[in-house]
């Protein structure tokens, strides 16, 4: 049976569930951590964005059976660290969000953008949030925030 | 469903048609409805929740005993900041404190949640968001619900305390008096639910505004921040089945014949179910339902469908243009003007079809039973989609509930006459009800593609302009021809919206050009093609916006003047656009020659102005130009949209109808080739991301005048801004979107 780590919980997939399973649909239908979400099913625009083992990845598009087992996987439910507490404030006090559906991953995002680059430049974030689509366009705030964050964990 | 073309002033709500609505409203009300961050799915009436320590003076607020100010919006909140906007109307007459404030979706219910706007235009209730008229129609009804409902607390302490009620202080969500006595909202909510609701309670004087004009932060920020917040997509009930549907590959096709027989081996499947627009597959969970779908065999009905490509409906607009349509404004002579022999310009324009595309493909949850239909969705359209989920299932229309979420975006998607999406969902759940499995709740899923090629696209269009100039180079006659669809044609609307041949939607922007020119003509072409079609945020002016103001800044350059200085001598009798333009023009340092670029690119900037919706937004655009590639540095926009009720709130829509813009004005094409639709997803339909956006400054124009809308004239101004500072890099002249230097 395979075991995954779900913001640290464990996580025991029944057989039933076929190998070709997206990540994505685990996570929403059968954990109803419903605060990753479903935009194109391509890894196009990263709605879906989680953490395998710190890492972003496009959950969407990541199958179960491509997943070692026993992986930790981290949601927008079980981001815990430091800069992406800094990250969620940033994003409240310049009220980046406007519809709000996209934005999960583009915390998701510049979560695992922080973890490796203290201080961004316009140019990383520009290299690290290109996948993450908003509709709303709310990137003026995006990046704002992101240097605001930084700017708060530094 | 759209309000007025050229009568701009959407704050002209009289205090009459308030008082009327508000009258009826007064009886109170009990509804399920959901909080903020969503969670609890309650659709019951809250069982005794108006009866204990609570007052509902109104169907706009409730005061509750644990001291939270509860308003109902009756406007979605789809990002355009309305769940925000409106509480900040009923803190303000209330003196609530922000923290005190939260939000719930209102029910259904016209009679009770109307927009004020729709109901001058049509001459009844309808209950719905769109024509960027939710903060403008319900301005003085919201304050007068936060006054109500303050008037009722005052009275509370006053009889409490045996003091004048006129001597009594609100403040920050505290009751208080001179003798030193105090109390919360809380505390005296029990004995305010005795009072009289007041009926003509005072407003404030804009002077001692505490809410209005500032910025307070969005109400939904930190559910959005934390993956909190529910849309419909998050809508999980017990028992619950996914459906996703097989859709004809065509506009119009029908199906003739399906076979299931893949479909009976994927694990998880419950239900095949024809639905009027294809074949759904009902399944436990997404994967499984769309698994199922892929694995249906289809045979379309092709006979009504749609054959044409792009190309070929071009060839037919083109046709078209040669030929007179419905008159939308005439003055003076301009085809007389025209051929009189003085200089003349002419200009053609080609608008592909355009996807809305919100982040949140469509998707609603429906749970059937024999005399309730209830209904999960961002809702945009209660009363149209009432009526029509009613007629789909076989109830009335007052049996339909809906419990409001969250929207992933619409920009005019999720209002549509047809209600297409919620149909499709509730007809999915009466066929389950017809197989023997009734009232099992079921939840449409959509997927991107489905979305991308489900149509409802802003129409394709093609514009003509001919000018001709006086000696000093100043236009004496525009005529100006639009071909493409009526968004109203074949919808409900079309007897009430379509007048003379005129759908408004469709010249919006033209008929109502704001430049003193006095010959002008417009006409328009309205052909039926077959593809569905719908507004787009901004709507006619998505197109209207960038031909008039393209064609403005030929005719300044053929007269050799600057495209400011040109519109402004046109503008001398229009004082918002004229205050707009100067304000943009002054923060864009538009005189001053801009800073060259470091890898030797060529730098330029370009101009727009435009009204849509009541508000007058300018923006100026800065590009730089290298060999066939550009980009866009920077927007300088101002905006006057009378009260700027949230500032911040404002700047947003400014920045983020400037990205939505841009979306369309760099990339944004759907196309057909044979009939079918040629994109699919974000890689062949791309749009803006954040390497593409440029730094935004928004500036707003100091007004005094009731508050307009703000979410949809943002977009109008930008393409043509880009499209002019291209020419003025370039001297190419782009008439054709999506922009390309190629």
């Amino acid at each position: 049976m395979p075991t995954l780590f779900v913001n640290k919980e464990r996580v025991d997939i029944s057989s039933s569930v076929p190998g070709d399973t997206p990540l994505l649909w685990i996570l929403r239908d059968s954990l109803n951590l419903t605060g990753t979400k479903y935009g194109c099913g391509m890894a196009l625009c990263g709605a879906c964005t989680v953490h395998i083992e710190g890492q972003p990845v496009r959950s969407c598009q990541t199958p179960l059976s491509s997943i070692k087992m026993g992986a930790d996987i981290t949601t927008i439910e079980g981001l815990k660290s430091k800069e992406a507490q800094a990250l969620q404030a940033a994003w409240q006090k310049l009220d980046v969000p406007q519809c709000g559906y996209c934005q999960s991953g583009q915390i998701m995002s510049a979560a695992a953008l922080l973890a490796k680059k203290k201080r961004p430049t316009d140019a990383d974030i520009d290299a690290a949030m290109a996948g993450n689509v908003c509709r709303c366009a709310t990137y003026v705030r995006i990046r704002a925030a992101i240097h605001e964050a930084a700017k708060s964990v530094a | 469903m759209r309000k007025r073309v050229a009568t701009p002033d959407a704050g002209g709500l009289t205090r009459r048609t308030f008082l009327k609505v508000t009258a009826a409203a007064g009886a109170g009300f009990t509804l399920g409805v959901f909080s903020v961050e969503g969670g609890a799915q309650q659709t019951e009436p809250p069982k005794g929740a108006a009866a204990s320590g609570t007052i509902e003076p109104d169907a706009f607020v409730r005061i509750g005993s644990d001291n939270t100010v509860t308003v109902f919006a009756k406007h979605f909140e789809m990002g355009q900041g309305t769940y925000t906007g409106l509480p900040t109307l009923v803190a303000e007459e209330l003196d609530a404190a922000w923290s005190q404030i939260r939000v719930e979706g209102a029910p259904a219910d016209a009679k009770r949640y109307g927009n004020l706007i729709w109901k001058e235009f049509f001459g009844t209730d309808a209950q719905g968001t769109g024509g960027s008229t939710a903060m403008a129609n319900s301005f003085m009804q919201y304050r007068e619900a936060g006054a109500a409902a303050r008037a009722m607390l005052v009275g509370a302490a006053a009889a409490q305390w045996k003091v004048p009620a006129e001597s009594i202080v609100v403040k920050n969500g505290v009751v208080s008096h001179a003798s030193g006595r105090k109390a919360t909202f809380g505390q005296l909510a029990q004995a305010a639910a005795q009072q009289p609701v007041a009926q003509n309670p005072k407003l404030k004087d804009a002077a001692d505004f505490v809410y209005i004009g500032k910025s307070f932060p969005r109400t939904d920020s930190k559910a959005k921040a934390t993956g909190k917040a529910m849309f419909t997509q998050d809508v999980k009930l017990p028992g619950m089945l996914t459906a996703v549907v097989a859709h004809p590959p065509r506009f119009g096709a029908r199906v003739k014949h399906f076979d299931a027989a893949g479909v009976q081996g994927v694990p998880g499947v419950r239900a095949v179910v024809e639905v009027p627009n294809g074949v759904a597959v009902v399944a436990t969970g997404f994967w499984a339902a769309k698994k199922g779908r892929d694995a249906l065999k289809v045979d379309w009905d092709e006979t009504g469908a749609v054959k044409f490509s792009s190309s070929e409906l071009l060839e037919q607009y083109r046709k078209l243009a040669e030929t007179p349509g419905a008159v939308a404004r005439n003055e003076g002579d301009a085809a007389k003007t025209l051929s009189s022999g003085a200089k003349t310009l002419e200009a053609a324009y080609e608008f592909p079809f355009l996807a809305h595309a919100t982040m949140e493909p469509m998707n609603c949850v429906v749970r059937l039973t024999a005399d309730r239909c209830e209904i999960w969705n961002g809702e945009q359209f209660h009363t149209v989609d009432q009526m029509n989920v009613a007629k789909a299932v076989g109830l009335k229309p007052e049996q339909v509930f809906i419990n409001q979420m969250f929207a992933g975006g619409s920009f005019g998607r999720r209002a549509n006459p047809f209600s297409d999406y919620l149909v499709e969902a509730a007809t999915i759940a009466k066929g389950l009800e017809v197989q023997g499995q009734p009232g099992i709740p079921v939840k449409l899923v959509w997927t991107r593609e489905d979305d991308m090629r489900g149509g409802f696209y802003r129409p394709a269009y093609y514009h003509t302009i001919k000018a001709a100039l006086d000696a000093s180079g100043m236009p004496v006659a525009w005529q100006q021809r639009i071909v493409g669809q009526a968004i109203q044609a074949g919808t409900p609307f079309e007897q009430a919206m379509i007048k003379n041949g005129i759908d408004a939607t469709s010249v919006e922007g033209a008929a109502n050009l704001p430049y003193a020119v006095p010959n002008l003509y417009v006409d328009l072409q309205s052909p039926r093609v077959g593809v569905p079609v719908l507004w787009w945020r901004s709507v006619g002016s998505t197109h209207t916006a960038y031909s008039t103001e393209t064609f403005v800044d030929e005719l300044a350059a053929a007269a050799g003047k600057d495209p400011v200085e040109y519109r402004r001598t046109l503008l001398v009798k229009q004082p918002r656009h004229l205050a707009a333009l100067d304000l943009a023009a002054d923060k864009a340092g538009w005189t001053r020659p801009l800073a060259p670029a470091r890898d030797g690119g060529k730098r330029a900037r370009g101009v727009a102005v435009h009204e849509s919706f009541g508000t007058v937004v300018a923006e100026i655009a800065e590009v730089t130009v290298k060999g066939d590639a550009f980009t866009v540095d920077r927007v300088v926009c101002a905006v006057d949209c009378g009260i700027a009720v949230n500032p911040d709130v404002v700047r947003a829509q400014m920045e983020g109808g400037i990205g939505y813009g841009l979306s369309a004005a760099l990339y944004g094409a759907i196309t057909f080739k044979d009939g079918a639709v040629e994109q699919s997803n974000f890689h062949d339909y791309p749009v803006l991301r954040i390497n593409a956006m440029p730094v935004v400054e928004v500036h707003i124009v100091p007004s005094t005048a009731q508050p307009s809308g703000v979410g949809e004239p943002g977009v109008p101004p930008i393409a043509p801004a880009v499209a002019n500072a291209l020419a003025a890099a370039t001297g190419k002249r782009l008439r054709k979107l999506p922009l390309t230097l190629a």
